[in-house]
Order: C-alpha cells, then sequence, then structure tokens
C-alpha cells in the first residue's frame, strides 16, 4: 500500500451474563501511532456507530469495575458518554451512586459498552469496518 | 467545541447541562467529591464550588469540606447528577466525624495489608 499503517483493531463478541440474556459487547483492543486530523477525521466509526444507538439502553463498564446501566443520551468524538435514567448494576457496592440519574462518562475510561444484541446488524459493521480498514 | 444553543443541550455530550447543579465526581484513585459545578472545558477539566469529598467506609460516612476544586480532566471518571428527590445515601449509613472516618479507613487499609502480606506468604509456601 505504501502507506502507513494506522488500524483501529475491533472485536465483537457475544457472551452469556447472569441474567440469562447474552449481550453483544463490541470493545477496543488495540490502537497503533498517533494520528493528524485526516487520519482522525476517517476513523469515526465508533463515533457514527454510537450516534445510531442514541435512545437505546445499555451498560458501560468503566476501568475501575463500575458497571452503570442506563439509556444512550448522547457520545462525541472522544467518545465520552451521556447517560440517563441510570442505575448501577452492582448497587450494594456503591452506596455513593444511588441518587445519581444522569451522567456523564469520561470516553477514556470505559472499558466495555454492552449492547442489546437486537441493536445491532453485524453486516452493517462488517462492510463499514472492511471500508475503513481498506482507508475507504 | 462549538457552543449547543438552548435545544441542543440536552442531546450534545457537553457538561453544560450540569452547570449549577450540584454533582458527584469519581475520580481515578477512587476519590468521590461532590460540589456545584462552576465550569469546565473539553478536557472535561471542572472547576466544582463548595465541594467536600465524601468518604465511606463499610456503613460510616463523612463529608469533608474543601471549597473550591480544580480538578484535571484526566483524574475524572464519571461526573453524575445527584436527584434531589432522592436520598443520596442508604439509609442504614452513618454519618461520623472526620477523625472517626480517617481511624476507620486506616483500619480498612491496614486489614488489606495484612491479607496482601498474608496472601504473600501462603503463595510463598505454596500450599494446593
Amino acid at each position: 500500500m505504501g502507506r502507513s499503517t494506522n488500524h483501529t483493531k475491533l472485536a465483537i463478541a457475544s457472551f452469556p451474563t447472569s441474567t440469562d440474556e447474552s449481550v453483544l459487547g463490541v470493545f477496543f483492543l488495540s490502537f497503533s501511532k498517533p494520528e493528524s486530523t485526516e487520519q482522525r477525521e476517517k476513523k469515526m466509526l465508533f463515533f457514527s456507530y454510537f450516534k445510531e444507538l442514541v435512545g437505546k439502553e445499555v451498560t458501560v463498564e468503566l476501568k475501575n469495575d463500575l458497571a452503570i446501566r442506563g439509556t444512550l443520551l448522547s457520545v462525541d468524538q472522544y467518545l465520552n458518554i451521556k447517560l440517563e435514567n441510570t442505575r448501577v448494576v452492582d448497587q450494594d457496592k456503591y452506596p455513593h451512586m444511588l441518587s445519581v440519574r444522569n451522567c456523564f462518562i469520561r470516553g477514556s475510561v470505559v472499558r466495555y459498552v454492552l449492547l442489546p444484541p437486537d441493536a445491532v446488524d453485524i453486516d452493517i459493521l462488517h462492510d463499514a469496518t472492511r471500508r475503513e480498514a481498506r482507508g475507504n | 467545541m462549538s457552543w449547543a444553543g438552548p435545544d441542543e443541550l440536552f442531546l450534545s455530550t457537553s457538561l453544560a447541562s450540569f452547570l449549577d447543579k450540584k454533582l458527584i465526581v469519581l475520580l481515578r484513585d477512587g476519590r468521590k467529591l461532590l460540589g456545584t459545578l462552576c465550569s469546565f472545558d473539553q478536557f472535561a477539566n471542572v472547576v466544582l464550588q463548595n465541594a467536600c469529598e465524601r468518604v465511606i467506609v463499610g456503613e460510616l460516612y463523612c463529608d469533608v469540606p474543601l471549597g473550591l476544586y480544580v480538578i484535571r480532566g484526566e483524574n475524572v471518571l464519571l461526573i453524575g447528577e445527584l436527584d434531589r428527590e432522592r436520598d443520596e445515601l442508604p439509609a442504614h449509613m452513618t454519618c461520623v466525624s472526620e477523625t472517626e472516618i480517617r481511624k476507620a479507613e486506616k483500619a480498612e487499609r491496614d486489614l488489606k495489608d495484612l491479607k496482601g502480606s498474608m496472601r504473600k506468604r501462603m503463595e510463598f509456601l505454596d500450599f494446593d
């Protein structure tokens, strides 16, 4: 190709949860070197993807193991997330979160965003990813 | 970061909708800071007025007043809006003084260290 390869590796996996529903998880595996503005604009795949999911019920698991379930209100280019109607998954462990119903989550601290399986169209995702990997 | 109009405030991911609200900010080191949002920026740097740190140890808690705080965005995990109509903490928790909670914190830390060192000793002995 002769161009620098800046690949965003992503993985889509389905795994069972304790509530017997299987959820689809989409998570980052790795990024390569820092990019220029043009390259960053080409990598808006997850931003565009999350914009489609606004209004859906998601569970965000943070790097400190806190998991929050809520309706996706908005997302931005840094993948900061705003949730409303939030409930913490393990409420007893996090008593300070009892009255929090709306929150802003910094993108850098997200480990997983757990999605409802019916909100995901795998084929469209695959196509978008292939296009992005090819560099459009 | 372009400024959102009044209609867009609810849909955009800016912290503008949290201005002048009472918030809880979770930090990467496990601290929970409460306060009123004065200002923010694109890095999620945040200025909190009347900030206090809510220290929770088991069933005990204490709010330690801190005053005006500027928090660097990279340390922020989450910013949550505290709903005034709900209890901030479960009813079974008791409020204690700062000295009490610091003692409880130290006790918990010592216990954790003790468990850690005991586990290391067991691993060294390699019991199956």
